[in-house]
């Protein structure tokens, strides 16, 4: 056996031990993807908030502009399922690439990481919504967001980790400052992931 | 001190016992259909070479139903993963020597 013989073996060993216990098939494309389309929801939102006479803070107390708050959850339902169809295809096409099953064990635990926090949080942010506390939709969406992250980094690239950290820190600070939401909100699922994404694509996606 | 090629390890001398063995020392467990999905074999090839290894004491069998559908996982024993790193070590060591030669 000779030394890149060797060299050879070593590294597909490391590469089925990542390959088996990590979906490295996250397309970094489609982070930056997902950014965009938060930046988009965030504009239209801006624009719903800010056109009328009054701001929306002010006529929510008085319980008015139903039809506002519907619009608005239009937008981020619209974001959310864009981003989640624009992940699968292309994540699936990546995963092809790598030979790694789209459907497998790994992706399936990994989802199940991602989906525990992710789901909790969505569903006390409805109940919350529905008793009229407005004012927690963005930390919570963002601290949700960077648990299942943390927890969904232990089976994919380490680095998704830090963007769940940053993701939690945001959100701490967008519940200290109320009244700046869809900043933090355009922030944290916009430009961060335009961020990571680059970083992701330019690292992994090759 | 030079390293001898005899030292590694001759269950490992096949590429797929070797890389079972490298999927089972990074997951606690891993079943049948992942592996032969992850290795890209047929179901035979994979059976045989996870029997030897078996025998080898290298691994254990899990058997379990999910439903009705019979579930396979495997996992790696202690002697199994410390054959493992030993092989990662003498492979390393070889490196080493053939820089300095």
């Amino acid at each position: 056996m000779e030394e890149k013989d060797i060299r050879n073996e070593l590294a597909s060993i490391r590469n089925i031990m990542e390959r088996s216990s990590k979906f490295i098939s996250l397309s970094g494309l489609s982070g930056i993807l997902a950014g965009i389309y938060a930046l988009i929801g965030a504009y239209l939102a801006y624009r719903l908030i800010y056109k009328g006479p009054t701001r929306i803070y002010d006529s929510l107390s008085i319980g008015t502009y139903p039809e506002t708050i519907t619009y608005l959850l239009i937008i981020a339902v619209a974001v959310l399922v864009a981003s989640l169809i624009t992940g699968f295809i292309l994540s699936s096409r990546q995963a092809k690439r790598k030979g790694q099953p789209i459907w497998g064990k790994i992706s399936q635990t990994l989802l199940f990481h991602m989906a525990t926090p992710l789901v909790t949080g969505g569903l006390l942010i409805l109940i919350l919504l529905s008793r009229g506390y407005y004012g927690i939709v963005t930390p919570s969406t963002l601290i949700f967001y960077g648990l299942s992250l943390i927890s969904a980094s232990n089976f994919t690239f380490s680095d998704v980790k830090y963007l769940g950290i940053l993701e939690i820190i945001l959100g701490l600070i967008a519940a200290c400052l109320p009244g700046y939401g869809l900043l933090f909100w355009a922030i944290g699922f916009g430009v961060l992931h335009i961020i990571y994404g680059s970083m992701m694509y330019l690292k992994y996606d090759k | 001190m030079k390293i001898a090629f005899d030292k590694l390890d001759k269950a490992f001398e096949n590429r797929v016992r070797l890389q079972i063995m490298s999927v089972l020392a990074a997951n606690d467990r891993y079943d049948f259909n992942s592996l032969k999905d992850l290795l890209n074999i047929t179901d035979g090839n994979l059976a045989s070479h996870l029997k030897a290894l078996e025998k080898e004491e290298y691994i254990v069998v899990h058997k379990s139903f999910l439903g009705r559908k019979p579930n396979t996982n495997y996992e790696a024993t202690t002697k199994g993963k410390q054959a493992f790193k030993d092989h990662l070590n003498t492979l390393e060591q070889l490196i080493k020597q053939q820089k300095l030669t």
